[in-house]
């Protein structure tokens, strides 16, 4: 018979309970074992060089008492939304960074950014915050302030150097989201706009459990026109319905670059399959636009600059505001308190 | 163990996620086939496997024979023409649905990784090409951890990394350079991808993502630089639909004239080719450019095991 993995209801059982699943032991327990559903599963000193000791270590403690913790924590924020994309390299920590330096063109709208790629975060170059440290005061982290109403976090803050690797396994990259939830003082915000790595794992389901009690208005899950990302977005996409989270809808990002010199319009990845419009019909989703390819909008993000204010008139830059607007609408908010038009 | 019968094993590593880590492995793989190797393919992209897709073999099923997995084949060994076989294992041919997510926690892709390393019948190959999913997290460790304790001496052969120009990609790929060096792993060079695009219409070439990143990473961290890979559409049409590239007269790629004169010939490109993706990949632009790449990973790799 071929080997497969045809076993759904194991996939909603890690989505429900995620921090609750019983852990699958691979060998027998060993002497003075503290017990895998203990606190001190996997960390005592009895476990090392135990084959368990990984599933020991990740297994769940009882039930989270850090949840009410963190939905009192975010009880000021108003409006949380999560950004996804089931492939790298797509857009989505660009995206995250337009999307909030757009917010905080409204001067009364404080917006803040939680990255939660721990192995590769992208949001502190592109704000230009990269050298920063976290300040940490009685009630908790403060994030930096990028703008007067723009905080960010990131791990990249918490390196001692720059370009140091971050070579974490799942729980303690886990450990991190929470802090960053459970710990920063975010205070009273409009939106906190939540940046994700690729895929379809720890970081995912962390951020979903963890939110879930305070609620998340849906997310934004960004594509390329190609079928080899739209693959990978699919599966994304799958998840947020089986773990309940609204799609706010699909953006498309690298669609279409025009030439400088000759201004004809070449498709660098092509749509073979008809892009994230053909998906977001296909899903039944909002198709909220899609944004040309701009080597500005590269070269803003290198110099940590905001597109917007660099290059207000290109038509990236117009289209990017007009997905903004369609996000805003997704949640219910009306267009021009979000973005006011021009 | 089932990597016994393997020469030479060769990640293919990048910090940031969406720069050709699976593109470039599969033209890597390509070249070494056309040089006439044999070459395996192992993705460990659990959450976003590509491999199946970019060869066309999405439909393909593991088959289980005593011992082990057997991996599926993409092309087998044609001595008369000097190729060697292919074949590649991937998570996605797992999935009862292609659209299916593969909702993991850490333990169970490193249960998954060391399976993939242990229980895979790839028989005699030359080269095994292990491509990564991006970061520095549980398949990275589980793969380096495995081949610590399972490989031969000498046959982990090294890393590619792969990056793409911009200062924002080449942040998250210092990273990975940074864990090579935690966790041993010899560093073959980097390949800058997507480095310019050359106009379809005027044969303009713009750097869409910037330029140059890639090289003056690898002399920060002292590593040898492979070579920058251009982004060729027609590369995306052959993997995507199987159209066997052609370029229009003049079309400059890296200093090379690749256009040919059949590019008027619309019937040729219009029926249905039905032949080899190696062999069609031979008439891609990139082609050229990764017979170098490939003859510099070679030199590196055999320079290491005498």
């Amino acid at each position: 018979m071929a080997p497969s993995l045809e076993m759904p209801d194991n996939v909603q059982d890690v989505l429900s309970n995620p921090l609750k699943a019983a852990p699958k032991l691979v060998a027998p327990e060993p002497e003075h074992c503290p017990g895998p559903e203990s606190e001190a599963a996997g960390q005592a000193d009895s476990c090392a060089g135990c084959p368990n000791q990984a599933i020991c270590a990740s297994a769940p403690k009882g039930p989270d008492p850090d949840i009410p913790v963190i939905t009192a924590r975010l009880s000021g924020i108003k409006h949380k939304v999560l950004i996804l994309s089931g492939k790298g390299g797509v857009g989505k920590s660009t995206f995250t960074s337009l999307l909030a330096h757009a917010f905080a063109t409204n001067q009364d709208i404080t917006v803040g950014i939680m990255d939660t790629d721990i192995c590769g975060p992208s949001i502190p170059k592109m704000m230009g915050v990269e050298a920063e440290t976290i300040h940490v005061s009685g009630a908790g982290w403060s994030p930096v302030w990028v703008l007067e109403n723009l905080g960010v976090m990131s791990v990249q803050f918490m390196l001692p150097n720059r370009d140091d690797a971050v070579i974490w396994r799942g729980p303690k990259k886990n450990g991190l989201i929470k802090q960053f939830l459970k710990d920063v003082e975010w205070g009273d915000m409009d939106f906190l706009l939540v940046d994700t790595p690729p895929g379809t794992s720890d970081e995912h389901l962390s951020v979903n459990s963890f939110l879930k009690e305070s609620g998340v208005d849906g997310a934004v899950v960004v594509t390329t026109p190609q079928e080899v990302a739209l693959l990978d977005v699919r599966k994304e996409i799958d998840f947020c319905r089986k773990a309940g989270i609204k799609v706010l809808g699909i953006v498309e990002n690298m669609s279409g670059f025009v030439c400088p010199n000759c201004k004809h319009e070449s498709q660098i990845f092509q749509a073979t399959t008809g892009g994230g419009r053909a998906l977001a019909k296909e899903m039944n989703i909002p198709f909220l636009g899609a944004v040309p390819l701009d080597p500005r909008i590269g070269m803003a993000s290198d110099y940590g600059e905001s597109f917007f204010d660099s290059w207000p008139d290109s038509p990236a830059c117009t289209a990017l505001k007009n997905v903004v607007r369609r996000v805003g609408e997704e949640m219910g908010l009306k267009a021009e308190s979000v973005l006011p038009e021009d | 163990m089932s990597l016994d019968k393997v020469k030479h094993i060769v990640l293919v590593l990048s910090g940031k996620g969406g720069v050709g880590k699976s593109s470039i492995t599969t033209q890597l793989a390509l070249s070494l086939s056309l040089e006439g190797h044999s070459v395996g393919i192992l993705d460990i992209d659990l959450t976003g496997p590509s491999i199946p897709r970019l060869f066309g073999i999405e439909s393909a099923k593991v088959t289980q024979a005593p011992g082990g997995w057997v991996p599926v084949p993409v092309h087998a060994a044609n001595p008369a023409s000097g190729v060697g076989s292919l074949s590649c294992m991937s998570l996605g041919f797992l999935l009862r649905e292609r659209g299916d997510a593969v909702v993991w926690r850490g333990p169970k892709k490193t249960a998954m990784v060391r399976q993939f390393l242990t229980d895979v019948l790839w028989g005699e190959l030359d080269y095994l090409l292990i491509d990564t999913p991006p970061g520095t997290s549980d398949e990275h460790i589980s793969l380096a951890e495995t081949l610590l304790k399972n490989a031969l001496p000498g046959q982990v052969a090294g890393a590619v990394v792969v990056t793409t120009p911009q200062a924002v990609a080449t942040a998250d790929v210092k990273k990975e350079l940074n864990f090579c060096v935690k966790t041993g792993i010899n560093v073959i060079g980097v390949v800058e991808n997507m480095s310019g695009f050359v106009c379809p219409n005027c044969s303009e070439c713009t750097n869409v993502f910037s330029k140059g990143g890639g090289e003056v990473m690898a002399q920060e961290f002292g590593v040898k630089f492979l070579g920058s890979v251009p982004i060729d559409p027609q590369f995306v049409m052959l993997v995507e639909t199987g159209k066997r590239p052609v370029y229009p007269v003049g079309t400059e790629i890296n200093g090379h004239d690749v256009g040919s004169a059949q590019a008027s010939d619309k019937s040729a490109a219009d029926t249905k080719d039905s032949s080899l993706l190696v062999e069609k990949y031979k008439d891609c632009s990139l082609c050229r450019i990764f017979r170098d790449i490939t003859r510099d990973v070679v030199a590196a790799v055999s320079g290491q095991a005498t």
